[in-house]
């Protein structure tokens, strides 16, 4: 079936999320997707709660802002709260529940709650927190794999985070691990 | 080609350089400030000219003579800057310089929001400002697409000695797609011997003005900008139709509500429904040829917008009282639903509620 994978990460400012839909958009770039990432923008950005909504397809993309989407991934309480009503049924909610403690209250929704800060933690850097939920998230779509994710990393950080990438690369496999 | 992940804003930027642009003048304004940021960093190692002007209405002046001297030159802002640029933008016009323009549209007016909108299609399509003038409006609904219409916007400039304007909206700044830079394709274009580049001791002066005080004088001279302004509309227009034969409604978006609306063709075909898309390219000319021919099976034209309704006064010449013209809209920085344009087209064709 031809794929079209529309996605909205949200968090609070500095927990990466843009950053994760930019990882996942080069990496469905270089396997030859459409893609598009369209972010929160303005004063949303500062210190508040930050968005992106990434489309990943076979197709042309319509719409770059995802109403609709197949999977949601929040890392923080706020971002549940406002957009847990913007999956579609049938959809994927996946739950950062290291600082979330309320359950998904849709029943229509298959919901994954990951521990991600802590797990990241374990791997050297709380803030690696993201990466495992990219990691989880790859490995539970199956439409990208880890090591194309990681392929996407020195494009999106510049090679001056070249000493990061090990981090990295342990922060994603662990997020993998999480899904059985 | 090598693909990259960009930017609107960047993206631009970086057409803008690779059409030969080497001379930029802004002022900052959201959601289009990375224009700036990119032109800033990238222009001096080539030789160019990066200026942040004290104001917006500086910046277009600036625009105005180095478009004077000859150079490619480019301005950019966000409604409220654009707005302010309109003296500058009428006197370049007026003056028969080439130059291009970048609004990335906010929601308006007065200062307003800094969320997508597309309230200034009255400004950019009308001559914002004042007197008998118009300028080519390119309204691309892609990263892709802004890539090329940003280096053919310099060279119709330079083709008919105009300003251009891209009209863009803050998510076609904002986005990030995958693009490739193909070669600009170039136009066969006069020499620029009006340009105030010294005399050398060799000839007279060229002077640049919009002064010309004599009616006698002024006529003519806006009866030469009118004719240039029919070639334009002969030669420049563009537009894409999508799924129009047949189609029971057909809406009329231009820029990023376009995806939109192709969202909802597809929604409306799960449901039998046959929706098309005139989606006109530029704004200005208005591409009235693509609303010629129309199926007798089509009930009306519905002009979607992300503003009050402005594009749906053209589409109402267009379809000249043959069918009727629906509108919607949203607007103050949000973004029509795919839903909300299938219950439009629901409502028209009788069977929603």
């Amino acid at each position: 079936m031809a794929l079209n994978e529309e996605v909205i990460f949200a968090g609070f400012g500095g927990q990466g999320v843009l950053s994760m839909g930019k990882m996942l958009s080069y990496a469905g770039m270089m396997k030859g997707k459409n893609v598009s990432w369209l972010p929160s923008y303005g004063p949303e950005m500062r210190g508040g709660t930050a968005n992106c909504s990434v489309i990943v397809s076979d197709d042309l993309i319509g719409s770059p802002v995802v109403t609709e989407a197949d999977t949601l991934v929040v890392m923080n309480r706020p971002s549940l709260d406002k957009f847990e009503k913007s999956v579609k049924p049938g959809g994927i909610i996946i739950v950062n529940s290291s600082l979330i403690d309320q359950k998904v209250k849709r029943d229509d929704v298959t919901v994954y709650y990951f521990p991600v800060n802590e797990i990241a933690t374990e791997c050297g850097s709380a803030k690696a927190a993201n990466m495992v939920m990219l990691g989880a998230y790859v490995k539970l779509k199956g439409f990208i794999s880890e090591a194309d994710l990681l392929g996407a990393f020195l494009k999106v950080f510049g090679e001056g985070k070249k000493n990061l990438l090990p981090l990295n690369e342990k922060a994603v496999a662990a997020g993998a691990e999480l899904v059985k | 080609m090598e693909k990259l992940l960009m930017k609107g804003n960047e993206a631009v930027g970086a057409a803008a350089i690779k059409a030969g642009c080497r001379h930029f003048f802004g002022y900052p304004i959201t959601p289009q400030n990375e224009i700036p940021e990119y032109m800033a960093k990238e222009l001096p190692p080539l030789g160019g000219t990066f200026v942040q002007a004290e104001s917006e209405i500086a910046a277009i002046n600036m625009v105005y003579g180095a478009a004077g001297a000859g150079a490619r030159v480019m301005t950019s802002s966000s409604s409220p800057g654009i707005a302010l640029k309109q003296e500058g933008i009428s006197y370049i016009a007026a003056s028969e310089l080439p130059c291009v323009i970048v609004n990335m549209m906010r929601s308006s007016p007065g200062l307003g929001g800094i969320q997508p909108a597309q309230a200034d299609y009255f400004m950019a399509t009308r001559g914002g400002g004042n007197g008998d003038y118009y300028m080519p409006v390119y309204a691309p609904a892609s990263i892709q697409e802004t890539v090329e219409l940003v280096m053919e916007a310099f060279e119709v400039a330079d083709f008919y000695c105009t300003p251009v304007m891209i009209l863009g909206d803050g998510m076609i700044g904002q986005m990030m797609e995958s693009v490739e830079f193909p070669e600009p394709k170039k136009r066969n274009l006069p020499a620029k011997d009006w340009a105030t580049v010294g005399t050398g001791g060799k000839r007279k002066p060229n002077i640049i003005n919009s002064l010309r005080i004599e009616p006698d004088v002024l006529e003519p001279h806006i009866q030469k900008l009118l004719d240039k302004y029919e070639v334009i509309k002969k030669d420049e227009t563009l537009y894409e139709k999508v799924n129009c034969e047949d189609a029971d409604v057909i809406a009329v978006a231009y820029g990023t509500i376009s995806r939109v609306v192709r969202n909802a063709i597809k929604k409306c075909e799960e449901e039998g429904i046959k929706l098309g898309l005139i989606r006109p390219i530029t704004l200005w000319p208005f591409p009235f040829a693509a609303f010629e021919e129309i199926s007798p099976n089509t009930k009306a034209f519905l002009s979607v917008e992300m503003s009050a309704g402005q594009m749906v006064d053209d589409v109402k010449i267009a379809a000249n009282g043959r069918i009727p013209v629906e509108f919607y809209g949203r607007y103050g920085g949000n973004v029509p639903k795919p839903d909300e344009v299938v219950a439009k087209v629901k409502d028209i064709l009788g069977g929603g509620k």
